[in-house]
């Protein structure tokens, strides 16, 4: 048998594994990162739009601090999301931007002086401060307050995903790619590494490592279309689940993106709108503005896809053999703006579509976009049950995100995750040895072993292609933006069956070296997995909360289902996942649940809602010359490695 | 029937007639796995029927799905994003998931995987390893020993928007390989660096966070197997996915170069 040791394994070469790989190397532990891929083509790469972090230099960014991301972020998960996650998100992202741009990250930045741009539709013109040219610049993005999202013209995850992996090659960090984590190694509530596969030769290989850290994005490839990488098929949170012992975190809770390309569903960014990007219906249009009078096209993510769903269903939307969509027009930004700031879209246009985006309206349509649940995790990125199993970036439900995230907030918490996360398991590193009997690791690569002969040597069964495709299908009709109890209880029968019928893969190709038909056939059982917990988990959730849109349950049920969800898979047998849910304390948060500001209220409060609110306003009248700083360590005292705990500077405010 | 019906019908209808008129794409496509002992090369023809805008990306999983399962190849982003899909499409060395099939009048399309890289299988090579080599050997990084050290509370260094928007345009490149599969140089000697590892240069070279110094950069490619050892033939500007600005930019390296060793 095949085994590599190690201190810290991190499975999966995008922003969030690379970033936690750093932190332990640097720490002095010994790292390997393991990638299906070449590291610099993760998805991380695509994120065209920008990371948030409350610079406010741009003047449209004035007055933005760590509060009013921390504001915008908990309205924008719905009230879903922890609050001491976000907390320990907003103060740190300042910083980790600036350690990118430390590291090489040609960030956009502010010149003085006048400038043209387009705010709801009209050419404006705004006055950049002179103390703050040449300071990193930023955007205006759904569903926040102020321009937060600091970009490098439309390439940003692109440059961070560069600047990251080079760090990655100076500290010498190996990375092995073309390998594909696919079990876990497990010894009585301890993680002690991973069986991997090599996808060349076909070997099984096992990872032992005293801290495992989980990186490997979403599962939006669950849909039929999705604006994912093709490889976003979340098997590092299915091969969790897969030990019986981790619990998975709101897996219902999955983001359409409004402006994906119709029909391949290529994504066109947020930063179209952001920039003044309209969008339009059949007619010509502009819709948006009598659905969310005030945020218009720059609501938040989950409503704006609402929004057009709904206009769609209304008969407004534009025919075609692909089904309906509607217009996304950026020609009024002009032509040098877009072949600048958003040359991405006019390449993907000009490839995807034979259009020109300065000249032609875009056709687009809601498309599965991010996945808000994963592995769920306490503050630490550890796993609540797991022991030295951590997960960071998509994959992870650390949950800053609850119901719904918000736009450039993805690419910052991979980054500040990272950040966090990595020196905590650089602490784990410290403190545990690696202590696990062989005949663990035996037992753990012979199952592994025993499952890829069964599907070699089976003569006859299902074709893993057919029940992928089934599968998506079945996630796109019935559990999509809109959701409903018919639909979602038929959604769970049929993948109970799909999951049976995984059971019985049988190969064409039946050789165990590179074979990318046993890629699929070891992959699709654990994807329908995590497709049953989405689906059963919106079937469960009778509630209406972000992105999870009941039709038949259209409030917000905070009385009832102020909740996380927890799905466990603990009998290998088992036909559907084990549901459990953990409450969301209102007592202890710093900002009690509200109203979003978009369409009619409708929330069922929960009963202690007022007492908190009555309780914050308590502690500010008592602390009158409490600055924002103390008011919050007394409602929302955060626990954070040392060296993240400075205030950020601002320019004109210093540390204000 | 109600408005909902008369649209799917019609949507059906449309769809059935789009695909009456398609026409049928004829792949030939290497086959070679090197895992598999006493296999050897051989082309392999497979037909498709096309779809509007369907892309190489596209038809190749459906030869994947319904017709071969072993084809090998790789796909990432399919978007244009990410670089992993290049391989050499009618002769020339290109993105294949951004290919429309529509672009080949004839329905004829050949593809072969991008030469000198290692070959996993079919249309797959082993592009990672050449690209950390490349990432290694011209230090891909910023040079700076207060890197580290940056008080990461203070307002970070400001950076004149020019030169900002002059790294990130050098900084496109996506690592695909077009430009060292186009490159008559490298293909004669294996240790020439090329056009992907003297962009990568050049962007440090205009980056002032890099405190690199001109005669640190002529030790990594001030030879034969750096920027004197380009032939210009510039297949590298010719087929560069991004666009980006191989020629001035070699133009530039090289000047700088002979500059270095003089002074
Ligand atoms: C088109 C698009 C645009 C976006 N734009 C933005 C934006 O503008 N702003 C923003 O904030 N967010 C954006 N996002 C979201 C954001 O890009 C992602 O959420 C984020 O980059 C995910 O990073 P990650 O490190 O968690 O995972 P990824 O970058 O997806 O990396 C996953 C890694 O895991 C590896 N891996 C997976 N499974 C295994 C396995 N079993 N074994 C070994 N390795 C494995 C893969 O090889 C890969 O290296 C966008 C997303 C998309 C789809
Ligand atoms: S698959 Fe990413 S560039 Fe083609």
């Amino acid at each position: 048998m095949k085994i590599i040791y190690t201190d810290s394994l991190v499975i999966g070469g995008g922003l969030a594994g690379l970033r936690v790989a750093i932190a332990s190397k640097q720490r002095g532990y010994d790292t390997i990162v393991l990638s299906q891929i070449p590291a610099k083509r993760s998805h991380s790469a695509a994120a065209q739009g920008g990371m948030q972090a409350s610079l406010g230099a741009c003047i449209k960014g004035e007055g933005d601090n760590e509060d009013v991301h921390f504001a915008d972020t908990v309205k924008g998960s719905d009230w879903g999301c922890d609050q001491d996650v976000a907390r320990m998100f907003v103060n740190t992202a300042p910083k980790a931007i600036r350690q990118l741009c430390a590291w090489g990250v040609p960030w956009s930045r502010v010149r003085k002086g006048d400038r043209q741009v387009i705010i709801n539709g009209e050419k404006v013109t705004i006055t950049e401060k002179n103390e703050a040219h040449g300071l990193i610049s930023s955007r205006d993005f759904g569903g926040t307050k102020k321009w937060r999202t600091c970009y490098t013209s439309d390439g940003t995850g692109h440059t961070m995903l560069y600047a990251m992996d080079n760090k990655a090659i100076q500290l010498d960090i190996p990375v092995h790619e073309r390998k594909e984590a696919i079990a876990l190694i497990q010894e009585e509530g301890v993680c002690y590494g991973a069986i991997v596969r090599d996808l060349v030769t076909g070997d099984l290989i096992a990872y032992m490592a005293k801290a495992t850290t989980i990186a490997t994005g979403g599962y939006g490839r669950l849909y039929a279309v999705s604006t994912n990488a093709v490889i976003s098929e979340g098997i590092g949170a299915a091969i969790a689940l897969e030990t019986g012992v981790a619990p998975l975190g709101n897996m219902e809770a999955v983001q359409f993106h409004p402006t994906a390309i119709v029909p391949v569903g290529i994504l066109t960014t947020e930063g179209c709108r952001g920039d003044g990007g309209l969008l339009l219906d059949k007619d010509g249009h502009r819709f948006m503005p009598e659905y969310e009078p005030e945020k218009k096209e720059l609501a938040s993510r989950d409503v704006v896809s609402r929004r057009m769903t709904e206009h769609m269903r209304k008969g407004k939307g534009v025919s075609s053999p692909y089904g309906d969509h509607l217009w996304l027009d950026i020609t009024l930004l002009g032509r040098e703006h877009i072949e600048k700031n958003l040359r991405e879209v006019k390449e993907i246009c000009d490839y995807f579509l034979g259009i020109d985006a300065a000249e032609e309206y875009i056709p687009v349509r809601p498309t599965q976009h991010y996945s808000m649940g994963g592995i769920r995790t306490k503050h630490t990125g550890e796993s609540t049950e797991l022991a030295g199993l951590f997960s960071a970036g998509e994959a992870a439900c650390w949950d800053m995100h609850g119901f719904n995230r918000l736009g450039g907030n993805s690419v910052a918490e991979t980054v500040v995750a990272g950040m966090i996360v990595g020196e905590y398991v650089a602490d784990y590193c410290k403190e545990n040895c690696l202590n696990v009997s062989t005949k663990t690791v035996d037992r753990a690569m012979k199952k592994q072993e025993n499952m890829i002969a069964d599907l070699i040597n089976r003569d006859a069964g299902e074709n893993p292609f057919e029940l992928k495709k089934e599968m998506q299908q079945i996630m796109m009709d019935k559990v999509g933006i809109f959701r409903n109890g018919d639909d979602l209880t038929k959604a769970v029968d049929e993948l109970k069956v799909l999951n049976r019928r995984a059971k019985n893969i049988a190969l064409r190709n039946r050789i165990s070296s590179s074979n990318p038909e046993l890629v699929e056939a070891i992959r699709v059982p654990k994807m329908i997995k995590l497709a049953q917990c989405v689906a059963y988990g919106a079937q469960l959730r009778t509630e209406s909360r972000g992105a999870h849109a009941r039709e038949d349950y259209p409030e917000r049920n905070d009385r009832d289902w102020l909740n996380r969800t927890l799905a466990t898979w603990k009998e290998e047998d088992a036909d559907l996942p084990e549901m459990n849910y953990e409450p969301l304390d209102v007592m202890k948060m710093e900002m009690p649940p509200a109203s979003r500001g978009y369409g009619v209220d409708n929330i069922v409060p929960h009963p202690d809602t007022e007492k908190r609110v009555e309780e914050i306003e308590t502690v500010k009248q008592e602390n009158p010359d409490a600055d924002r700083f103390e008011i919050q360590e007394v409602i929302n005292p955060i626990d954070i490695p040392a060296k993240f705990t400075g205030r950020n500077e601002r320019v004109g405010r210093g540390f204000k | 029937m109600c408005g909902q019906a008369v649209k799917e019908k019609q949507e059906t209808q449309d769809k059935q007639d789009i695909q009456e008129r398609a026409r049928t794409l004829t792949f030939e496509i290497l086959r070679y796995n090197p895992q598999v002992k006493g296999e050897t090369p051989k082309m392999k023809t497979y037909q498709v029927k096309e779809a509007p805008g369907m892309t190489i990306f596209i038809a190749l999983n459906e030869i994947r799905e319904y017709q071969d399962p072993s084809l090998q190849f790789d796909f990432v982003c399919r978007a244009g994003i990410c670089g992993s899909c290049g391989m050499v499409i009618n002769g020339a060395p290109g993105l294949a998931c951004r290919t429309l099939t529509a672009n080949y009048p004839d329905g004829v399309i050949k593809l072969l995987p991008l030469p000198g890289f290692e070959l996993i299988g079919d249309l797959s090579v082993n592009t990672g390893k050449v690209f950390r080599a490349m990432s290694e050997r011209v230090e891909s990084w910023i040079h700076d020993k207060h890197a580290d050290n940056v008080d990461l509370d203070k307002l970070e260094e400001t950076m004149d928007p020019d030169t900002a928007d002059e790294i990130y345009e050098l900084e496109r490149c996506v690592e695909c390989g077009v430009c060292l599969a186009a490159c008559a140089t490298k293909r004669m000697r294996d240790d020439f660096l090329g056009a992907a590892g003297f962009m990568r240069l050049a962007r440090y070279a205009v980056d002032p966070r890099d405190k690199r110094s001109d005669e640190e950069f002529y030790d990594i490619i001030g030879d034969d197997d750096g920027v004197f050892g380009c032939m210009t033939l510039l297949g590298c500007e010719d087929y560069c996915p991004k666009d980006l600005p191989h020629q001035t930019r070699i133009a530039y390296l090289r000047r700088k170069m002979a500059f270095a060793k003089r002074s």
